[in-house]
């Protein structure tokens, strides 16, 4: 059996391309588009391999991560998936890809001009937990009413003496509009401001694609006496040492033992000894 | 067959996808200049990029109204099954004359922005460098971009598209096989030369 190439049919690629122009037009604009049923189930990245699908051809080099880590199921899986129906390269290296397809999170090399970044995001509205309504939610985007969220914000900061937001925290995008940074870790948020490469965003499920094209500010939501502060595990990664790159927590044995190594496994491959 | 209908992409995937990695980035870059090389034969008046722009994006959900005559119209019906729609609710427009002006062109709703059209037009020359100072979202401070063939009142209508943000309309510069984006996000300055 053979399918079409990178598996969606010519006409969906059409509609999804015509979604992601506009969505690049209008910065951080969540665009409604036909999501179509992928073989995989809602929550596994139906969004993101669309929006790879529909831009992907012969000459690109993808990679893709799931939580930083190049060698997970999710990442394993999907990485496959493009190499078997679109017949492309694909890498671990954050340098030598042309597309890399994350989930949660931002590579710690900077990414350069010339490169794609294709978030899956599971809810792409930023304001669905304080408006559910997604005709109300709609207008407040129309009106850039995002009141709600500043008094979510300051809340926390009330109750906790900080943001209690440590991923998914809200960006305003080109002064315009408010933005799921999808789940990443705040420690990211800064990575997404005046980033050189092209940063698409796909959420199947929710069925809407957002963009953030090159160089556009990207601006964690705070107050000047409370400025964004995102939190790092203090400590160094076990394996190669970083202080700089987020950390992930393992748990060793079950007597307490844990330790903290790079969540970007080709960062901390590049650095260990 | 000189008098029959040209063929479209050779590789309809290829072809497709290729024309699109140009438009994307040059409406994720305004002002960058693309060629999109390919073996696209269009029948006059289309211009290679404009007619590879329309193939790539335009189907039977997406409308378009052009003003190439009867010749180009069969190529392009035939060959994206685009319907016709008036100038003021189609969603990609082409322009190979005087283009319509960007007022009269559908901007989408402050709700659904992303309903605002595509306007293709096709020009006498695109060259980065010189010409017109854009900035905005995809450009790292300024970037220049000259645009010979354009009426004289582009950069009024262009600051009136602009300043309606996030409603506007969006503009494919096409010149030869070469293309260039204005998304309706970009601010226009004409550069006053020394």
């Amino acid at each position: 059996m053979t399918y079409s190439y990178a598996f969606l049919d010519e006409a969906t690629k059409r509609m999804i391309r015509r979604a992601i122009l506009k969505a690049v037009a209008i910065p951080g604009h969540q665009v409604p588009f036909g999501a179509r049923e992928m073989p995989l189930p809602y929550g596994w990245g139906t969004g993101g391999i669309q929006v790879t699908a529909s831009i992907i051809g012969r000459s690109d080099v993808l990679k893709v991560i799931d939580q930083g880590a190049d060698d997970t199921t999710n990442a394993v899986s999907i990485r496959r998936f493009f190499a078997r129906t679109a017949g492309v390269a694909t890498t671990t290296h954050t340098a030598e890809a042309s597309i890399i397809q994350t989930r949660h999170r931002i590579p710690e090399r900077v990414l350069q001009p010339g490169q794609i970044i294709v978030y899956q995001v599971p809810m792409p509205e930023p304001l669905s937990r304080l408006e559910p309504r997604v005709v109300e939610s709609t207008k407040l985007h129309a009106l850039a009413d995002y009141g709600l969220m500043q008094v979510r914000l300051y809340e926390d900061i009330a109750r906790h003496g900080r943001s209690a937001s440590a991923y998914n925290h809200p960006v305003m995008v080109n002064g315009r509009y408010l933005m799921s940074p999808s789940p990443i870790p705040a420690f990211d948020n800064p990575k997404m401001d005046r980033m050189p490469a092209l940063q698409l965003f796909g959420a199947g499920r929710e069925k809407r694609i957002y963009a953030v094209p090159p160089y556009t500010s990207v601006k964690s939501l705070d107050f000047e006496d409370h400025p964004f502060d995102p939190i790092r595990a203090p400590h160094p990664c076990a394996i190669c040492g970083a202080t700089d790159s987020y950390l992930d927590e393992i748990v060793t044995d079950d007597v307490g033992g844990r330790m903290f190594v790079c969540s970007d496994t080709d960062h901390c491959e590049e650095r260990a000894p | 067959m000189s008098d029959g209908l040209l063929p479209g992409f050779s590789d309809a995937v290829f072809g497709a996808q290729g024309c699109f990695r140009a438009i994307l980035a040059a409406l994720s870059e305004p002002g960058t200049v693309h060629a999109l090389g390919g073996d696209l034969a269009p029948p006059a008046p289309l211009c290679p990029a404009a007619a590879a722009v329309v193939l790539t994006l335009a189907d039977p959900d997406a409308s378009l109204v052009h003003d190439a005559g009867p010749v180009a119209d069969a190529f392009l019906r035939f060959h994206t099954g685009a319907p016709e729609a008036e100038l003021a609710t189609a969603s990609f427009v082409l322009a190979t004359g005087a283009m319509p002006p960007l007022a009269a062109l559908t901007p989408g709703t402050d709700e659904i922005p992303s309903a605002g059209a595509t306007l293709v037009v096709q020009v006498e020359s695109i060259e980065e460098g010189e010409g017109w100072t854009l900035s905005g979202p995809g450009i790292d401070g300024l970037r220049r971009l000259k645009v010979t063939g354009l009426p004289d009142d582009f950069p009024a209508q262009w600051a009136a598209n602009h300043a309606r943000f996030p409603r506007g309309v969006d503009v494919i510069l096409c010149a030869g096989d070469r293309l260039a984006g204005l998304p309706r996000s970009v601010t226009l300055a004409v550069t006053l030369e020394a």
